[in-house]
Order: C-alpha cells, then sequence, then structure tokens
C-alpha cells in the first residue's frame, strides 16, 4: 500500500479503520461544511465536473455528468447505489477502501445524496468478502450515531438512509441493472437500456450508481476542489487512481498513483518482476481489458487516454502482469472459462458464445486445435460482440481478440505442435505459491 | 422452520428496505437460512419465500442463481479455492492441486466423514492475496502455503 495518495493516505492497515480515525484524518469535513454553508447541489456537481473524476468501476464515465442526468424536480423517491460488487478478476481495490477507509465511502455517498436529492442508497457488497460487509455495517451504526447519517444530519433539514447489501456469487451483479435486479431481490439478470437508471433504477424510480472508489474519491474533490484534484491527474483524467497489482510482481497489493503515472513507475511499487524474470503481457485494467504484450506497457501512463490508445482500457485499474513463464493459451482457456460461468443466459449470443470460445480455446490448450481455429474465433466474438444486452459479452470477446492479435504465434503453435512453447516445468515454476517476504 | 434468531436477523434485513419492498431481503434471508441449516433444501427456501410474502419460484431463482448458495448438502466444511487468472499466477491452482491431494477429493465433492467439501471458486475479489481460499462462505484466507493449508484442514477438523 502507498503512504501517498488521498484515500489510503494514512490509514495504518486494519487499525485505523473506525470514525474517530477517520475525522483525524480530516474526515465528514466535507460534509460538515456542506451542510453548515449550505452549499448549493448544483455547485457540487460543478465542482465534480471541474475534477475530470471519471467512473472507478471500469467504463470511465463522467462523474459529474452522471450526476447531472438525475431529474431535479422528481416528486418521489430518489436513490443511490454503490457498486461494491467486485469480482472482476485482477480488481482487489475497492475491498482495501472499504477494509481501511469505509467512513470516506459513507462519506462520499452522503455528499451524492445531498447533490442529487436521494432519500436513500444501498452499498452493494461482493458476498466472498462477508467480513468487509459486516465492517461496513458496523461503520454505518458508528455515523448513524453520530449524526452522520439518518435524519436530519447534523441538524440540518437533510436525510440521507444508508444501507449494506450483500452479493452472494455472480460476477454479473457488477453491471450496475443487475446490481440493481439483485437488490430488488431478483436473479441479477441486466435490464435493457433505455430507460437508463437515471429515470428508472431502483423499485423503478430514479437511481444512481457510482463504484465504491468513485464516491470514496467525492470528499476530497469537495475539500480541494475540482480543479485541485484534476491537477493531480492530467487533463481528462483528473485525481488519484489506486492499481491493484496481481501476478507476476513480487509484491501484489493496491497501489494509489496520480493519473498519469509511469506504468514503469508501478511496475517499481510493487517490487519489480518476481524472479527478475522477463516481462511478458500486461492486462491493464481488469480481465475484459484487452492484452498488451509487456514492451507496449511499459510505455504506457497510468491514464484513460494512455491506455486506451496503446489498443486497451484503464477498466478498473486492476493491472494483471505476466512473465516469459506464462503460457499465453492456458491464461486465455482460464479466462474464458470464467465468463463462460458467469454469463446471466439471458442472451443467445452470450450464453451460447462463451461456451464455444471457452470450448474452442480449451481444445487447443489440450492439443486438439484445428487449423481454422483461431478464424472460428474471430468469428465468434464477431457474433457475440454488440449483439448483448450488457457488456459481458464484450467483455469476454475482447481478450479472445486480443490474445489471438498479439500472441498469435504461441496458439498457432498449440494447433501444429500439440504442445506449448514454453516448458510445462518453466510454466509451473514460474506460477508456484508465492508469498513476499514481509508476509 | 428456522430458529428465532435467524427470524430476528432475517427481520433486520427487511426493516432496510421500504415497507413494500421486503423481497429485497430475500437474498440475506436465504443466506441466514443457510448458516442455520447448512444447505438450502426446497423446504427451507419455500420458508423463507413465505416469510417474505414472495412466491417460492421466486426465491428458488435466486437461490440457484448465486453460487454461493448451496442446494445440496455440503461437508460441515466447505473449502472454495480460487484458480482465476491472477490468482493462477501465485499459486492458485497449486493451492487446488494440494487441496485435492490432502483431502483425497475432486472439486465439488466431499470427503468420506462428512467434513470437507471442495469447491472451485471464481475471482473472490483478493488478488493480491493469492492463493486464497474461501472458507464456509464467510471466511477468507489469504497467501495460503501448503503449510498455511495443513493448519488450517487442523483447525476445521477440530471442530
Amino acid at each position: 500500500m502507498s503512504a501517498l495518495g488521498l484515500i489510503l493516505a494514512d490509514v495504518d492497515g486494519d487499525r485505523t479503520w473506525r470514525l474517530q480515525d477517520y475525522v483525524a484524518r480530516g474526515g465528514y469535513s466535507a460534509l460538515r461544511k456542506i451542510v453548515a454553508e449550505k452549499i448549493a447541489p448544483e455547485a457540487i456537481i460543478a465542482e465534480l465536473k471541474a475534477s475530470s473524476l471519471r467512473g472507478r468501476g471500469g467504463a470511465g464515465f463522467p462523474t459529474g455528468l452522471k450526476w447531472s442526468f438525475m431529474p431535479r424536480s422528481f416528486p418521489g423517491a430518489k436513490y443511490l447505489a454503490c457498486n461494491s460488487d467486485e469480482g472482476e478478476p485482477g480488481t482487489f481495490k475497492d475491498r482495501d477502501i472499504l477494509r481501511y477507509n469505509p467512513h470516506t465511502v459513507i462519506e462520499g455517498m452522503t455528499i451524492a445524496a445531498y447533490a442529487m436529492g436521494c432519500e436513500r442508497g444501498y452499498n452493494y457488497i461482493h458476498g466472498e468478502i462477508f467480513a468487509i460487509y459486516e465492517r461496513f455495517e458496523e461503520a454505518l451504526a458508528e455515523a448513524r450515531e453520530a449524526g452522520l447519517l439518518g435524519a436530519n444530519i447534523l441538524g440540518s433539514d437533510f436525510s440521507f438512509e444508508l444501507f449494506a447489501h450483500h452479493g452472494y456469487g455472480a460476477y454479473i451483479c457488477g453491471e450496475e441493472t443487475a446490481l440493481l435486479e439483485s437488490i430488488e431481490g431478483k436473479k441479477g439478470q441486466p435490464r435493457f437500456k433505455p430507460p437508463f437508471p437515471a429515470s428508472y433504477g431502483l423499485y423503478g424510480k430514479p437511481t444512481t450508481i457510482n463504484n465504491t472508489e468513485t464516491f470514496a474519491s467525492v470528499p476530497f474533490i469537495v475539500n480541494m476542489g475540482g480543479e485541485g484534484f484534476l491537477n493531480l491527474g492530467k487533463p481528462n483524467n483528473g485525481g488519484t487512481k489506486l492499481f491493484s497489482v496481481s501476478g507476476h510482481v513480487n509484491r501484489p497489493g493496491n497501489y494509489e498513483v496520480n493519473m498519469g503515472t509511469p506504468f514503469a513507475e508501478l511496475l517499481e511499487m510493487a517490487g519489480g518482476m518476481r524472479g527478475g524474470r522477463k516481462l511478458k503481457a500486461v492486462i491493464p485494467g481488469g480481465s475484459s481489458a484487452p492484452v498488451l504484450p509487456g514492451k507496449v506497457m511499459m510505455d504506457c501512463t497510468l491514464d484513460y487516454d494512455s491506455i486506451s490508445k496503446a489498443g486497451s482500457m484503464l477498466g478498473s485499474g486492476a493491472v494483471i502482469v505476466m512473465d516469459e513463464t506464462t503460457c499465453m493459451v492456458k491464461a486465455l482457456e482460464r479466462l474464458s472459462y470464467f465468463y463462460f460461468e458467469e454469463s446471466c443466459g439471458q442472451c443467445t449470443p452470450c450464453r451460447e458464445g462463451t461456451g464455444w470460445l471457452y470450448r474452442v480455446v480449451h481444445r487447443i490448450e489440450n492439443g486438439l486445435g484445428r487449423p481454422d481455429d483461431l478464424d472460428l474465433l474471430n468469428s465468434v466474438t464477431g457474433n457475440i460482440m454488440g449483439r448483448t444486452i450488457c457488456a459481458l459479452g464484450d467483455a469476454a470477446s475482447m481478450p479472445v481478440q486480443s490474445f489471438v492479435k498479439h500472441f498469435g504465434a504461441e496458439f498457432e503453435h498449440h494447433i501444429e505442435h500439440k504442445q506449448c512453447l514454453v516448458p510445462p516445468q518453466v510454466q509451473y515454476e514460474g506460477s508456484q505459491i508465492y508469498v513476499r517476504p514481509s508476509c | 422452520m428456522l430458529s428465532q434468531e435467524s427470524l430476528q436477523q432475517i427481520d433486520r434485513e427487511i426493516a432496510k428496505y421500504p415497507a413494500d419492498q421486503k423481497q429485497s431481503a430475500v437474498m440475506a434471508a436465504l443466506r441466514i437460512a443457510q448458516v442455520e441449516k447448512g444447505w438450502l433444501a426446497n423446504e427451507t427456501i419455500g420458508f423463507v419465500a413465505d416469510y417474505l410474502g414472495m412466491p417460492a419460484i421466486a426465491a428458488f431463482e435466486v437461490a440457484s442463481f448465486y453460487n454461493m448458495y448451496d442446494l445440496a448438502p455440503v461437508g460441515r466444511h466447505k473449502i472454495m479455492v480460487c484458480t482465476n487468472l491472477p490468482c493462477a499466477l501465485s499459486g492458485g491452482v497449486h493451492a487446488a492441486d494440494y487441496l485435492r491431494q490432502k483431502l483425497g477429493i475432486g472439486f465439488n465433492e466431499t470427503t468420506a466423514d462428512g467434513k470437507f467439501t471442495l469447491k472451485e471458486g471464481e475471482c473472490m475479489g483478493a488478488c493480491g492475496d493469492a492463493p486464497v481460499l474461501l472458507v464456509n462462505n464467510h471466511h477468507m484466507c489469504s497467501w495460503m502455503t501448503t503449510e498455511k493449508i495443513d493448519q488450517m484442514l487442523a483447525d476445521l477438523d477440530s471442530k
């Protein structure tokens, strides 16, 4: 973990997550200021826009713009939802935010509720991190007790109720409309859009959904001003961002750095390549983002624009690092199985197509590949992309297309020689149980 | 059908949602029921549905959609190991192989003494901690070397 940054600055592991610790770090000063000075909601949204904060869950949509879509004069209930259903392989930042600094999410959501006129909110937390869900409930109780949440917050006429809701093992609920279905007590199957959640969301009411890290950034933007936050990063890519570094590095973990930081610096923060081996490939934004060859990635900076220019996506900031011991066919096989397993089954191209992708990559990996299999993979991905209700179909296709594009020779070798370019013993040693020295 | 304590817990969940949206508590209610019963029989799911005033089939849809609900009996301790790519790069598959060998069972199987069930999990959102295991759905174990797996199994065995 970095001592730099905003969200994780000055947190001391598991020991400083409580309200008193957060307040000692300056927490809830943004909310206090807003309530005391009766700052206009429009002014808060304007600061958000000025900050260039973009959605930290993966899509990178400008947060201020999203907030401005909420109808101002809607007569009934409006809702707020936080997406902490973090299940994109490689991503584990929201877990640390909620574990080490839950109150920054509560404060951020409360400010968002004030700015958009929401009376009630839910934080949807990934089921597998149940201890974090329990901690968040404790943090909510602390905030209510202190008058920072609930009716008449800090003695004002502003009220906001916030609750925790847990998932129970479905990747698809990270899709915002599937998440709403899930809160409604249904299967998490995405809704057709439009209508968008800002007009028809939770229980059919206007709803805004943001990622955990997005909400966690809000108090800092209010305190330092939109421009101050923007200047930490670079134009169109404001602020700091948490990067979850996993795979073949010496110190996997979360590192919060300014947007625009060179990838090479992040790799160094994560202790460099494990065993001093050579960097082969990086998935820069979670498993759904196209893979990039190591040498392309080494020239990138960590922001939406640089990585997009290189042909991938910053996504959730999940950086999966692979060294020369990695078999790219086997790596893709595992990812393809994941999408096949997690497709919700609603749209035929995704339900059937993800099965085709997995089975074809599986047979290539197992020495049963056919000469036209790479064309077949291209054909299947082409028939999934853009033909499904949500982005899971695209998310399953982009890894396949990019692995074949950049590492096609390895796939062809598998098909032709029925074996891998990387000897099995080398793969085995490269991926064995690795524990960083400090643990 | 469910204990007073479980019902009280479910009532606390119901209170989180608008009065006309009790169904929103179904995920928590099924989780609470599973903790009490060990797994979700059709009768248990039906009871939860009645309690929340929703059709039994709607509760069953939820129980069968989310993969942490067990619709068949499992061992006293369910161990789920993540083998997804980021974990696999740092020993996830090795940990899975070791567990299979040590317990003498494959994925989705239960030891003959009924103590352990082994499952292969998808991303648990803790890739930096690989190898990662989830024990009985709610307890996450990080950096699971073979020594730590041995210790964990011994601890669970005595429970």
